[in-house]
Order: structure tokens, then sequence, then C-alpha cells
């Protein structure tokens, strides 16, 4: 029993982080029509910024020798300047490209700046060290929980918490809902582009920092390849959550993260490397049966 | 009645934007052969086999107008068929145990062998294509990502057959520059008829307007699933020739850097035209090439100096950024190579 509960909170746990992912993807598609492959890029390079450029596997901390609450500050302002960057340097000059270059785009941005953290920090595995005391087990109602998962849950609950407050409750979140709907219309009546895109990009680059800090506090490694896979998985939960509907994202984020551990845990032990696989079918064989995703928003269907 | 120098001016005019690419490189090909070194010789074959793969991706993300991040994937599906079919036959009962008898005991001879894998290839992407055409464009592009990812984690985890991410070493390699020109001359050939062809044209009538092509009665899966598919066809074509010219197949070199560049080759030359396709190849493979010998050091004045490792890739992703800003239909911007005039007269015919 108590075994089946412990699969279930490291499904939650890994649901919600791919749930936080997903909805800076779809918060970004929303506004501008645009999937951003950066996003990974976003998470790798708050990591990074926790040590100091050197060629060295065991690096010495730079935003990681903080107390914590710099430390996070610090990583957060790090990835959202980062996300604005991307967005006033790439992605503003091609606003009104189609989504296809818009796609392309941003996987040339993930590409340069992969490269770049390459040229900096090489391309080798690195350890850090933070966060060393939440590696310690919480034991509730009989189950233990290991600090670093209870901390993800905390998070990412309290992050959509937020964020759907955000989006339901202020003016601007009402006119980033309203932009995700239909942009044109909502800038006729008067929503500030530059401002609403911009806020978005930050928005994903705030999700994406803390999103990297929770990352390397689980794994304890730094990789060029890190934020790849939970952005991959994000890609595929706006799919199949519906392209263009934040509550398809964060409910696709959540399915595919429990679906990945479900499969890691009871799949056969020979057949476990092949987990990403299966996910990945899963999302094929769900896109046969709903071609148009869980949640279709009127945004999905291109207006003649 | 028409005389047959007429017919000849017809079919020379027909077949201009064909030679236009192909004559060039037939050039480069001779005069590189006499005088160049072997280091650009090597340049000029791989830039040849990345014209079938790039002609390839072109049938299906150029005429379509959808991104397909999935093509290395049925490279990758042909390189490792010809691989299992025609590599080291003593050692393939030990690295690659988990292989049929017929093929782990034996030898395949290499053009049924290349035949086999290609069509494999083209299957896979039927198969696939079946499914993916089923959705919007968007979707479709992030979906054909996901096949790219399933095949990597199968093929690098399948250790019995695939030798997991190891490499595989010893193909024949077969793959001469004229081999590769004669493949590439066939990709441009097929591609150039398929555009012109009734399902070229109706693909390309929903990559403008998709609406108004479905509404015309073109059946946007139908035309987009024999895209796919041929397209599978020729970078299969691809997959087989890189392997057996570099005599070795490697599943993370079928992944994403790969994919980039061969997307960033497409793009600078403009994904619109053929004559788009092959340009950007060339033009990214000049570039490619300077910064690596950049990379690896030069000496100027007897001073030895170089680029730190990476330079190459970070230019190569900032140009394409600025091609897309600054030009984004890319160098050709959608046309093909065409006579003085001809043009003219097409456009007259648009407008008239």
């Amino acid at each position: 029993m108590a075994n089946i509960v412990q699969v279930l909170v490291d499904a939650i746990a890994l649901g919600s982080l791919y749930a936080l992912v997903a909805l800076a993807i779809g918060l970004v598609f929303g506004v501008m029509r645009l999937v951003n492959f950066a996003q990974a890029d976003y998470i790798t390079i708050g990591a990074y910024a926790l040590v100091v450029p050197t060629a060295s596997v065991a690096p010495p901390l730079l935003l990681g020798a903080l107390p914590s609450a710099l430390m996070i500050g610090g990583v957060l302002v790090v990835v959202v300047a980062l996300a604005l960057l991307t967005e006033r340097v790439a992605f503003r000059p091609l606003r009104n490209s189609n989504p296809s270059t818009l796609l392309i785009s941003s996987f040339a941005v993930s590409y340069f700046l992969q490269n770049l953290v390459m040229l900096i920090h090489t391309g080798r595995p690195k350890s850090v060290g933070i966060g060393q005391g939440l590696a310690n087990a919480v034991e509730i109602g009989g189950v233990r929980i290991p600090g670093v998962q209870l901390l993800t849950m905390i998070v990412t609950a309290g992050l959509l918490v937020a964020l759907v407050l955000f989006l339901k409750k202020t003016p601007l979140g009402v006119q980033m809902r309203a932009a995700a709907e239909n942009f044109q219309m909502a800038r006729l009546l008067g929503m500030p582009a530059n401002r609403v895109i911009a806020l978005a990009f930050a928005i994903s680059g705030l999700l994406g920092g803390a999103v990297s800090l929770l990352l390397t506090i689980q794994t304890g490694t730094l990789d060029l390849r890190m934020g790849l896979m939970p952005v991959v998985y994000a890609f595929f939960a706006t799919v199949i959550g519906g392209m263009g509907s934040l509550p398809g994202a964060a409910l696709g984020g959540f399915l595919v993260g429990v679906a990945s551990v479900l499969l890691q845990t009871y799949l056969p032990a020979d057949l476990r490397p092949f987990r990403d696989a299966g996910v990945f079918m899963m999302v094929i064989l769900i896109l046969l049966v709903r071609p148009q995703g869980l949640i279709v928003t009127s945004a999905a269907k291109e207006r003649v | 009645m028409k005389s047959d120098t007429m017919s000849f001016a017809t079919i020379g005019r027909f077949w201009f934007p064909v030679f236009a690419l192909v004559v060039p490189l037939a050039i480069i090909v001779v005069v590189t052969g006499q005088f160049g070194g072997l280091s650009i010789q090597r340049t000029v074959i791989e830039m040849l086999i990345s014209i079938v793969i790039v002609v390839g991706l072109y049938i299906f993300v150029g005429n379509s107008g959808i991104i397909s991040f999935g093509h290395a994937t049925f490279m990758a599906i042909a390189a490792y068929a010809s691989a299992w079919q025609t590599c080291c036959e003593m050692l393939k009962p030990i690295t690659m145990s988990g292989l049929p008898p017929f093929l782990r005991d034996q030898s395949v001879p290499l053009l049924p062998s290349a035949v086999v894998s290609v069509l494999l290839a083209g299957a896979a992407a039927f198969l696939t294509g079946l499914v993916i055409m089923r959705l919007t464009g968007l979707a479709a592009s992030i979906s054909t990502l996901a096949v790219l990812f399933i095949l990597n984690v199968v093929y690098s985890n399948w250790d019995s057959v695939t030798m997991g991410s190891a490499s595989i070493v010893g193909l024949p390699t077969y793959v001469t520059a004229w081999l590769a020109l004669g493949c590439a001359v066939f990709a441009i050939v097929i591609a150039y008829l398929y555009q012109l062809s009734a399902f070229g044209l109706a693909i390309r009538a929903t990559r403008e307007d998709e609406v108004a092509a479905a509404a015309s009665g073109i059946s946007l899966y139908w035309s987009r699933l024999i895209a796919f598919t041929l397209s599978g066809f020729m970078v299969g074509l691809g997959g087989v020739l890189q392997a057996h010219y570099l005599g070795t197949v490697s599943i993370n070199s079928f992944f994403l850097s790969f994919t980039f560049l061969a997307l960033a080759m497409l793009i600078v030359g403009g994904m619109g035209s053929l004559a788009g396709a092959v340009v950007g190849v060339v033009v990214i493979t000049v570039m490619v090439d300077i910064f690596r010998r950049l990379e690896s050091g030069i000496s100027i004045g007897g001073e030895q100096w170089a680029l730190p490792a990476g330079t190459q890739e970070l230019i190569i992703a900032a140009f394409m950024l600025l091609i897309l800003v600054f030009r984004k239909d890319g160098i050709m911007a959608g046309r093909e190579m065409t006579l003085p005039g001809q043009e003219q007269r097409e456009k007259g015919l648009i407008n008239g």
C-alpha cells in the first residue's frame, strides 16, 4: 500500500513539474504562436548560473554560494533576463511570421544558446551541491517522502495557484488570456501587445528558473541537455492538451509526467530504458483519437 | 506543327532549372577531382550527400510548408538496415547477436542491400505519415519530433541489434564523388518532376492556403502523406550514402544537431524552391568548412591562431536567425533557377 502511495507521490511530483514547463510553453504559444525550443536552454542556463564558468567537473559556486533567498532570486533574475533578451533580439522581429518560421527560429536560438553554454562551460557534466538539507526524507502518515519531492510539489502547486490567480484576477492576466484567445481582436481593443508578450516571456523565464533550481537540487548535476527532456515532454503535453489551451497544457503536462513514472515503475526491468519511447508512443496514439488535443480551443483552428 | 528545334527548346526550357543546379555541381566535382586536395574532395562528397538529404527533406517540408524534425529517423532506419546487411560479417554474430539468422550469418550484396534499406525507410515514413499527417501543421511538426525521440530511445537501448549508442564500424565504403553526384542528380530530378506533377501542385496549393486548397477538393491528408513518403525514401537514400561514405553508423549522429544542420541548410537557401534547397546546402557546407578550418588553427604571418571550438555552431545558428529576420524566404526566396525572360513570362501568366 505504502508502495503505491510512494509511486503516486513520485507521479504527482514529476507531473506537476512537467505541468509547469508546459504552462511556460503554452503561455508563450498563446500570445505569439511560438513553440519555444529555447525554453530548454532557459532551464539549462539558469542551472549553470549557479557555478563559475570553468572546465572543471566540480566547479566553484557562483550564485550557488549565496544564501538561499539571494540564490533563488539571482537564478530567477538571470533566466527572466535571458527570456526577455531572446524575445527582444530574436522573436520580436519575427512576430508576424507564420508559426513554422517561428518554430524554426526558436530551434536556432536554442542551438545557439546550447553551444554558447558549451563554449563557456565545456560540454562535460558537472556536479553541484545545493540544498543538501533537502535530501532527508520526511515521514507523513507512514510514507517517507524525500524532501526534494515535497519541495517540488509545494513549489509547483504554489506557482500553479499563483499563475491561475494572476491569469484570472489581474488586468494583465486577463489581457494575456484575451491575447491567447484572439490576438488581433485583443489588440484592437487596446491590449498593449509588446507588454503582454514580454510579460509572457518573463513568466516563462520565471517558471524556467524555478524548474532549473528544482532539477539541480534533485539531480545534483549540471548537463548541457538537462532542460531538453522536460521541454520535449512539455511540447507533447501542449499538443495532447490542445495547442493554445492553458488548462490543456497543464493537464497534458500532468498526464505525461504521471505516465512516465508509472511506466518507469511497472515496466519489466529490461524494457525500462524504453520508457520515454513508450510515453511518446502514447502521445501519438492519443493524437490519433483526438487530433485536436484533449481540450479544443477556438484558437486551434485557423481563421479564414 | 512544331519543328524539332522548337520541341528541343521547349525541353530545354522545361529542364533548365535542373540543369542550372546539376551542371555547376558536376563542374565542382570535376574541378576538385583534378586540382583539389584530399580534404576538399571529402567536403565535396559530404556536400553532395547533404544535397540528397536536404532535397529529400525539401520534398516534404518545402512543398507542404510543414517543418519536420523527424527525417533523421528515416535516415537512421536506412543506415542501420544497410549496416545490418553489409557490415562486418565476422563480428556480426558477436556484436549484433539479436539479428535474425539470415542477417546475422551472411552479408547481402551492396546494391540489393541499398535498395532494401531505402525501401524500408520509405515504408517507415509511410507508416509514420499515416498517423501524423492527420494533424494540423504545428502539431504535426511536434509529433515528428516525437518520432525522432522514439527512434533515438529505441535504437540507443536495443543493444543486441544496434550496439546501443556505440558506433557500428566497418561498413564497406563505396561512395565516390561520382556516385554521390549521381545520387544528388537523381534526387534533384525526382524532386523537380514531383513538384510539377499533379500531386506536387496540389500540396503546394495546401502550403499557400489550406482552406482554399481543401475547398478546391484537395485532400490535405493524402497530398501530405504522398510527399512525406517520397521524402522518406529520399532521405533514406541519403542515410545509406552517408553510412557507406563514413563506414560507420552511430545513432547519435541522427539526432538533434544533425536535424538542426539539415534544416538550417534548407531555411538558409529558402525552403520554397528546389534551387533554395541546393543553394542552402552549398552555402552552409562552405561556411561550416571554413570555420572548421579556422577552429583547427591556421597560421597567419608565422603566428598560429585558432577560433575556440564551437564557434562554427554559433555562427551557423546566428546566420540562420539573420536570414529568418532579414530574408525570411531564404537566399533564393522561393524562386527556381530560370532563363532570363522565362520568369517574366510566368509572372505574366499569373497576372494575366
